[in-house]
């Protein structure tokens, strides 16, 4: 998991690449058409569709002349499910750390405020 | 004063996952409750049902922690790494590493304490350094510290400021 991991979020990093993926979920495309919004090359475009394809989020059919790519999702749900993770982790670990720190700074208080105890000795004051 | 809507989590880059959040205690109180491990076993545990059975801190250069959870029903889940820098108690860099690890190679974390007034900030960094991207910095050989190799690189990384991380 953790190679394909690396690679969705290299492939997720680069805005053209996100374009197309964007330009995918809402239909199969051929390299031309994908090419067409951007000021790029078929060869350029290619690059990218190789490095998402990669990563598993996309897929490209073997018909020779066209090569459609489409969208796949599974490596995307599992980055998201990681991120989710995660997220929970930290979440549920700081509100830990909130009572922790109340009941540290609570607890510093009470040493400022020191217990007055009897000592029996009288108290000498100048006068 | 709890800042629960300060938590937040981002991507600053395809390598760096960065959290942060804010508390209402002093730096140094906060900084202790990151560092010493009586103190960290009771809050770093993320959702209930996990308890942290070994929980180590050697504080200083070169030291290592190590921290286990468990949980019933569940694997237990290790992970530990050497401090590469601490300046209390304004930040700690370590490497990280989950013995059953998901990623290549360590991660890097980098904790900043940041004070203002009654509130600490903490960022919390992760950077990960993938075999790809110690690869590419051996082959590119662009700058003197990354052409030297995978530990350099390291090193140059540890002495990066957080604002550049942002």
């Amino acid at each position: 998991m953790g190679d394909r991991l690396d690679l969705t979020f290299s492939a997720l990093a680069d805005p053209t690449r996100r374009a197309i993926l964007a330009r995918l979920a809402s239909g199969d495309a051929s390299v031309n058409e994908l090419a067409e919004p951007f000021a790029m090359s078929q060869p350029a475009i290619s690059k990218h569709l190789k490095v998402l394809e990669r990563a598993g989020l996309i897929a490209r059919d073997r018909d020779a002349q066209r090569r459609p790519s489409r969208l796949v999702a599974k490596p995307l749900a599992e980055a998201s499910a990681w991120l989710h993770h995660y997220r929970q982790f930290w979440e549920f670990s700081f509100r830990n750390l909130d009572d922790l720190l109340e009941d540290m700074t609570m607890a510093k208080k009470k040493i400022k405020r020191p217990t007055r105890k009897p000592t029996g000795k009288p108290t000498s004051r100048k006068l | 004063m709890r800042y629960v809507d300060s938590f937040k989590v981002s991507t600053p880059s395809a390598r760096e996952i960065q959290v942060t959040r804010d508390f209402h205690a002093p730096r140094q109180t906060v900084f202790d409750a990151f560092t010493k491990p009586e103190l960290v076993r009771r809050w770093l545990l993320g959702p209930p049902g996990w308890t942290m059975p070994v929980c180590e801190i050697d504080l200083r250069v070169g030291g290592a922690y190590r921290y286990v959870w468990r949980k019933d029903g569940a694997k237990d889940m290790g992970m530990g790494g050497i401090f590469r820098q601490i300046e209390s108690p304004e930040k700690i860099v370590a490497t990280e590493k989950f013995d059953e690890s998901w990623y290549p190679g360590d991660a890097l974390d980098t904790t900043v304490f940041a004070e203002d007034g009654d509130i600490t900030s903490v960022t919390i960094t992760v950077l990960y350094i993938s075999q790809e991207a110690r690869d590419t910095a051996r082959r590119s050989g662009m700058e003197a510290g990354m052409a030297a190799g995978y530990d350099r690189l390291e090193e140059l990384l540890a002495a990066l400021p957080v604002g550049g991380l942002r």
